[in-house]
């Protein structure tokens, strides 16, 4: 099952998610970029249904765009984050998405920030976050690893070692992961982590 | 909120009971709806589309190689335990540059790919030039994904050759993408996995890879009973899309595998013949 993570250290935020895409005992793609980049400070790492998951974040972030063109300013991670909440719940009672987010992002304001969002519109602002079955192991990692002034260092070991718990003990763990990172200078790739590497390019 | 009944209310007037008047048997009952005797109604609904939606019963792949994308599939259509036909195509002609494949249902996929056909087509004409492998595939998913939860089923590969080079896209009824190198999509696709990627280089020659896609096929059908016929091979190189060959895969196995003739009947044959 899909596992996406993240966490807030100091003036930056990482999140962290597996990049396999499966279907029932098929393994199609080991590669696959499931954290988008919402605009050039904010990113989305989506678990859920595969149309779902792909066809929803591309809307929001057209939508953080249009708001960008509109207005001549970007959306903070805050109101993109409650935009997000509001769309899924409008959607809830009709035409439900099934889709867990984690939402980072940076403000000069205010600093890094992470949201967690999940299917049904839940929202909270979170300093640590987790979706999926690898959240059974990373969640208690980081709750006891876990230091509000972490360097970027420090945080990528702690990532390293719940990917490592989740390989380790998860019975059906994907083999790949990403890790991206955002802070006062934008959003970007930080590493990949392949166990299993296909036979031509990384990703696509 | 109640639920609206005032449809199953009806002017008809009501037949008496033991009215044995013959003309008025065929309507001699009340047209009514019959509810489902059970308390989870939306549940209910989603397990009667998942008993009818036909199981992908079927084995294509699509791989990209050094000289384009090589496309395969078999051509049999199976209706539960029963061989319905042998002679599928299940390799559908979107344009001349581009290639699907069909997997789930043989009519949802064989509108939908006719449809993105017309689409692809009207998009050369408005801009004047042809659209991408990306662009096709992103309409397909945009169209399945709006009829989502609605019971179509298909799983499909769009193959082709664009501006960029090779392109190969997994598209499925649910409204996912995958932009992918080596996809294999149905009933026998596990199998044919298994001598794909065992198999695969990117530097191969079309013979090389059109023997693997064969041999791949040929394995999935061997081993999966949803899957036989013909193992039709296609190849979408810079110049659009070539059949390359069909092959019945049970002459493939005995060509594969082929039984050594007995020496004694070696002898008496040759005794025969003087």
């Amino acid at each position: 099952m899909e596992c996406v993570f993240g966490l807030v250290g100091e003036g930056f935020a990482i999140v962290a998610a597996d990049t396999s895409a499966v279907h029932s005992i098929l393994l199609h793609k080991n590669n696959e970029d499931k954290i988008m980049l919402l605009d050039s400070h904010k990113l989305v790492a989506a678990s859920g249904e595969p149309g779902d998951r792909v066809q929803f974040t591309e809307y929001v972030q057209k939508n953080v765009s249009l708001y960008k063109f509109r207005n001549g300013i970007p959306l903070t991670t805050a109101a993109a984050a409650n935009f997000t909440r509001g769309e899924l719940a409008t959607a809830l009672r009709k035409n439900p998405y099934s889709v867990n987010i984690l939402m980072a992002g940076y403000d000069n304001e205010s600093g890094a920030s992470l949201y967690y969002i999940d299917y049904i519109a839940t929202l909270h602002k979170v300093d640590k976050g987790a979706f999926g079955y690898g959240s059974y192991f990373s969640l208690s990692t980081m709750d006891r690893h876990y230091r509000p002034d972490m360097s970027v260092e420090e945080a990528i070991e702690l990532v390293d070692k719940c990917i490592l718990e989740i390989r380790s003990r998860l019975v059906v763990a994907p083999p790949n992961f990403v890790i991206k990172i955002v802070d006062k200078d934008g959003a970007r790739d930080y590493a990949w982590r392949q166990s299993v590497q296909d036979v031509t390019t990384a990703a696509v | 909120m109640k639920l609206d009944t005032s449809g199953f209310e009806t002017s008809m007037p009501t037949i008496g009971f033991g009215s044995s008047n013959d003309m008025l048997d065929g309507f001699s009952t009340v047209p009514s709806f019959d509810l489902p005797r059970t308390t989870d109604f939306d549940g209910f609904q989603k397990e009667a589309v998942q008993m009818v939606k036909p199981a992908k019963g079927t084995t294509t792949l699509a791989f990209i190689f050094k000289e384009g994308v090589m496309v395969a599939a078999d051509s049999r259509a199976s209706m539960g335990g029963y061989i319905s036909s042998q002679s599928v195509k299940k390799i559908i002609e979107i344009n001349p540059y581009m290639l699907g494949t069909m997997a789930g249902g043989a009519a949802d996929c064989q509108f939908w790919h006719r449809n993105l056909g017309i689409k692809c087509r009207l998009h050369e004409l408005a801009n004047k030039r042809r659209i991408s492998v990306s662009g096709a595939s992103k309409l397909l998913a945009n169209m399945l994904y709006s009829y989502r939860g609605m019971g179509l089923s298909v799983g499909t590969m769009i193959a082709g050759w664009d501006e960029t080079g090779p392109g190969l896209y997994y598209v499925d009824n649910e409204g996912g993408r995958l932009k992918g190198d080596r996809f294999s999509v149905g009933s026998g696709s596990p199998y044919a996995y298994g001598v794909l990627d065992s198999g695969y280089k990117f530097d191969m020659s079309v013979e090389e890879a059109s023997e693997l896609a064969r041999r791949s096929i040929y394995h999935a059908t061997f081993r999966d009973g949803a899957s036989g016929g013909v193992a039709s091979v296609y190849h979408v190189g810079p110049n659009g899309w070539k059949k390359l060959s069909g092959d019945d895969v049970g002459e493939l196995h005995y060509h594969y595998y082929p039984v050594p003739p007995e020496t004694a009947e070696q002898v008496m044959e040759e005794a025969a013949a003087e």
